[in-house]
């Protein structure tokens, strides 16, 4: 192998929800599945695994990304966030509160991916239209909803975040 | 799927990335920018580099510079949405503003760069055309030093550019705007944030009523964004009226090359071309006529 860090696993070290985790990682694993697998945080979800459904989003140093298309080499040093630090000392956040409350999942499958996506987004925009909703919210799919509850919910926890 | 297992490599410098790329060339390796390309590709095995020279360690790569002149340059690994953000960018180079919320999806504009989806080379990319509309200067690093490459020159085929393999795609320059001129980004595609199925950047620059100077660019109809260079010569010094427009929308439709595919024919395309750089010159005016002189001041 010419002059390269090796396919062997190598160090890494990363911050995910407050903990600080230490790993030996294959270059190839991807962000989602060193999430899932090797720190068993099986809360984020894998969908299609080529950053269409936005089921695995996470949020890395304060953006919301698709994590099947990061490896988590690339996350050495970073703070990520994941849906399993929403609810604190067992309450739920606003956001999963409102999802309950408007009927935002049916399956549930999408709905780590929107949650973060839709915290970031309400980071930026604490009272958006509907029309801007939509559009924050283009990056995950959902197949159960038809999205109609998902704005409601979303327009529901801007709502609740604001006071 | 998960990615075949390659050799990764984390340059800390320019330097360092091109010193790899040398020692690589023969070795399949392939440059990690934003990844929002290339990484399903390497989900899907669709690639297999042996190599990948992740360039997100550089931080010098990711700015976003004012020269004097009013024009923007621009750090290849600059993420998209922090260029949407940025109020110079709205201000010097309003026509990649528009442009750049109609590329991926939010999440996708996160990670993803404006070096990494020039040096991609997807023909239905937005980036590129905006490139080709302004005249940018596409900065690349090599063994023997920087070139600059004009955008004309740029791009070479279906994801083919002018980068060789041991050479670094670092900067995109934009050429200051002219003042007055108006510009319009509108694109056509299945559904928001799908491939474009035809995408025009033009822009307007009127004296009186008449056409001082017209640029326009494609997006998804041939192989590599397409420069209408005739339609613009023949919009110089006509009336900006409906009827100039459509003529040279068609004359701008017949210099396209497009291929079929499930989403359309190549007439479709070509009738979509025409319909679509009329809308993208008549807005383009509008904007000319009402902002006056205060673009790109």
């Amino acid at each position: 192998m010419p002059n390269g860090l090796p396919i062997m696993p190598m160090p890494v070290a990363m911050r995910v929800d407050g903990h600080l985790y230490e790993r030996a990682v294959e270059p190839r694993r991807l962000l989602c599945d060193y999430i899932r697998q090797d720190l068993g945080l099986t809360g984020t979800h894998v969908g299609c695994e080529h950053g269409i459904c936005g089921a695995c989003t996470v949020i890395v140093n304060g953006e919301a990304v698709k994590s099947c298309l990061m490896l988590a080499v690339q996350a050495r040093g970073a703070d990520v966030q994941t849906v399993e630090a929403l609810a604190q000392n067992g309450q739920l956040h606003p956001l999963q509160e409102a999802f309950a409350e408007h009927h935002a999942l049916q399956c549930g499958f999408c709905t780590p991916g929107m949650l973060m996506a839709a915290l970031t987004f309400l980071n930026e925009n604490s009272d958006p239209t509907d029309e801007q909703i939509k559009l924050g919210m283009d990056g995950n799919l959902c197949r159960c909803t038809g999205y109609y509850n998902i704005v409601d919910a979303i327009r529901a926890a801007a709502r609740m975040m604001r006071v | 799927m998960k990615p075949a297992p390659f050799c990764y490599h984390a340059p800390a410098s320019v330097a360092e990335a091109i010193s790899l790329l040398r020692d690589l060339r023969d070795e399949d390796a392939k440059v990690l920018a934003g990844g929002q390309s290339l990484m399903p590709m390497v989900n899907m095995r669709l690639a297999r580099p042996a190599h990948l020279v992740d360039i997100n360690g550089i931080d010098d790569l990711a700015h976003i510079s004012c020269p004097d002149d009013g024009g923007l340059a621009i750090g290849a690994l600059t993420r998209q949405r922090r260029l949407e953000r940025s109020a110079e960018v709205a201000r010097r180079a309003p026509l990649l503003a528009e442009a750049l919320p109609l590329i991926g999806d939010r999440l996708v504009r996160s990670r993803g760069t404006i070096g990494g989806s020039l040096a991609h080379a997807d023909p239905t990319a937005e980036l590129p055309v905006v490139a080709v509309a302004l005249d940018a200067e596409i900065g690349v690093v090599g063994p023997q030093g920087a070139r600059p490459v004009p955008s004309s020159q740029f791009f070479v085929s279906v994801l083919t550019t002018a980068v060789e393999v041991d050479e670094l795609l670092v900067e995109v320059r934009l050429p200051p705007a002219t003042p007055g001129e108006g510009y319009a980004f509108v694109e056509l595609a299945r559904q928001h944030g799908a491939f474009a199925i035809v995408a025009v950047a033009a822009s307007v620059a009127l004296d009186d009523g008449h056409i001082r100077e017209a640029r326009i660019a494609l997006g998804g109809v041939a192989p590599i964004p397409v420069r209408a260079w005739e339609a613009e010569e023949a919009l110089r010094g006509q009336p900006f009226i409906p009827e100039t427009l459509a003529r040279a929308a068609e004359m701008t439709a017949a210099a396209t090359d497009p291929m079929p595919d499930v989403h359309g024919s190549p007439e479709y395309r070509r009738a979509m071309a025409a319909v679509h750089t009329r809308r993208a010159l008549q807005l383009a005016g509008d904007r000319a006529t009402s902002t006056g002189g205060a673009a790109g001041a």
